[in-house]
């Protein structure tokens, strides 16, 4: 039995330790948000936080975050008005929208980082994240969008 | 041969063993009642209790979600699989009937209390330098554990190298009996730290190579050894970390099981630091004793002034904004180890620095493969440290990326047959689970 926070609540998994923790979360815990993509960590559809650092769940087995603190699209913000969120609905960002919850969790670690990305910093931190709409510049905009408004400290 | 020497070789063989035989046998000591817990003082099981978490015992005499001390857990040798055995007071599977001078002779000269020669994974050659106050307050340590009634399993030591009184002759080789001796030349904290390093917790156990026959060599003394698919790294001067093992990232380290210019623990030194070093128990002035010592072992010391221009050039030439383009290896190091292993400004140490782990620039791809191809729990190396397992990745690509950053982020000559050593480690962990 392993044992973890979800979205700063504690869950108990039936599934062995060897499952990825991407199913656990889709298929046990019921929550849909996380994406599965490619399924070996290369396209960032999958992306959740595990103690804060982005982290590819289809190929992190459960087993592996026990005891650890792990964060969905659904966890991000209680509201889902996180200041990346808002940046998505004002921009449009989304069109499929299947990448853009890995996508919205990359770029929330992202700013941690670095407050005032520059294009280099974005290409290099979002350079494992795919999206097959071409959404690339929209996203690079509302992740600069959201980054301004942290700074200033207004996230409405 | 002359017909004499013949006649005298004939004398000889059998007197000899006779001898060997003689001096070999060790006498059982009898069978005691087991201590009561209350005949033990609580300022001594307490200081027993901090030794033994130095000293991990419970590392080696416990399975695998097994009881603590209660033994079964496999140390994996050259010649086989030898199991750490059952160290609670019960008194017919564990040491209950254990007295005082049998626990104190097997820690010293590596005799159990039935007069039988224990092996050397039993590190007797560090214990017998533990002074005699120390050896009373583990006795009281361990006989007020909770006996568990759990029989060792068979070790799977070939014949005949499973005939005990032949350990005589590898301790007559390779063990000398004696305490530790203090260097008056050093300091009181240093002297600390050389104790807990070479007679409590064994470090050379794991970081010093061992010979054909399993004897450490003193001129070798940490300089790195492989253990259970692993490379311990090597202590001395010769480990070829970008930033040194400093006093400070030694401390971290060992406290922690993560040093922020080197990387995190993994694979057997986890529990030693998990289950041992990192315990509140553990006074932090112990382990800065140790880090003390082994910064002078490597000749570091205590002094961080050219780190942080090390740390500056590395971040500089590592990863952000270089490693776009049509390069398949770049483009799968971006996509796979980039979106975590970025640094901004400085050096976190929740997601090392690829150009300063410890692994990339050893001469042996052993560890770095071995992370890739299984990753990193939180339960493996430090505390809330999680890395996903690349193993979906062929031996190609692996054997490729591990190439990739070889060149590009040390500047230490390529490693070989790459591809083949991935199969290997692959076949090996497979083998494990």
């Amino acid at each position: 039995m392993t044992t973890f926070q979800l979205n700063n609540r504690p869950v108990e998994i039936k599934s062995s330790e060897s499952s990825p923790l991407l199913w656990v979360i889709r298929d046990e815990l019921g929550l849909t948000g996380t994406k599965f993509g490619c399924g070996i960590g290369m396209c960032g559809a999958c992306t959740v936080h595990v103690d804060g650092r982005a982290t590819r769940s289809c190929i992190t087995p459960v087993g592996a975050v026990a005891g650890a603190s792990v964060t969905t699209i659904e966890g991000l913000h209680p509201e889902g008005r996180h200041p990346l969120q808002l940046a998505w609905l004002e921009l449009q960002v989304p069109q499929c929208g299947y990448c853009q919850p890995g996508m919205i969790m990359q770029a929330a670690t992202l700013l941690k980082d670095f407050p005032d990305p520059s294009d280099d910093n974005i290409n290099a931190v979002m350079g494992g994240s795919l999206c097959r709409c071409m959404t690339y510049v929209r996203i690079r905009n509302a992740i600069k969008l959201a980054g301004s408004r942290i700074r200033e400290g207004s996230h409405a | 041969m002359s017909p004499r020497s013949k006649i005298l070789l004939v004398a000889i063989v059998p007197l000899g063993l006779l001898g060997f035989a003689i001096l070999s046998w060790r006498p059982s000591i009898a069978p005691v009642e087991p201590p009561a817990p209350g005949s033990f003082s609580n300022v001594s099981i307490r200081r027993g209790e901090v030794l033994a978490a130095e000293a991990h015992c419970i590392s080696c005499h416990t399975a695998r979600d097994g009881k603590p001390f209660a033994g079964g857990y496999g140390v994996n040798t050259p010649f086989g699989v030898i199991f750490g055995t059952n160290i609670t007071p019960d008194p017919k599977t564990g040491i209950g009937n254990w007295s005082r001078e049998a626990f104190l002779r097997a820690l010293r000269e590596g005799v159990s209390r039935n007069g039988s020669h224990l092996f050397a994974a039993f590190p007797y050659g560090a214990y017998t330098k533990l002074s005699d106050g120390d050896v009373e307050d583990l006795y009281a340590y361990m006989m007020t554990r909770p006996p568990v009634v759990a029989q060792t399993p068979a070790n799977t030591i070939p014949f005949p190298l499973n005939i005990r009184p032949l350990q005589a002759g590898w301790k007559l080789l390779f063990f000398r009996s004696g305490r530790y001796r203090p260097d008056a030349g050093k300091a009181a904290e240093w002297n600390r730290g050389a104790y807990l390093a070479e007679a409590v917790a064994d470090c050379e156990g794991c970081h010093t190579p061992r010979n054909s026959l399993g004897g450490e060599s003193d001129k070798l003394a940490y300089a790195g050894a492989p253990i259970d698919g692993w490379i311990a790294p090597a202590l001395t001067a010769s480990n070829p970390s970008p930033i040194p093992w400093i006093e400070g990232e030694l401390f971290d380290y060992l406290r922690t099981g993560r040093a922020r210019w080197h990387g995190a623990t993994s694979a057997t030194m986890t529990p030693i630091i998990r289950d041992g070093l990192a315990l509140p128990v553990v006074p932090d002035s112990e382990v800065r004793a140790i880090a003390v010592y082994f910064s002078g072992v490597n000749g570091a010391g205590s002094n961080s002034q050219s780190v942080h221009e090390t740390e500056q050039r590395v971040l500089a030439g590592s990863g952000l904004g270089h490693e776009t383009g049509p390069n398949n290896v770049a483009g799968m190091y971006t996509a796979a180890c980039l979106s975590c292993h970025y640094n901004s400004g400085s050096v976190s140490s929740a997601r090392p620095e690829l150009a300063l782990s410890s692994s990339l620039t050893m001469t042996e791809p052993t560890n770095f493969l071995q992370v890739l191809l299984n990753g990193v729990g939180s339960k493996d190396g430090a505390a809330g440290l999680v890395m996903p397992s690349y193993a979906d990745f062929s031996d190609s690509e692996i054997a490729e990326l591990a190439a990739y950053l070889r060149r590009t982020r040390t500047s230490r000559p390529p490693w070989k047959d790459l591809e083949k050593m991935v199969a290997e480690i692959r076949r090996s962990s497979t083998a494990l689970r």
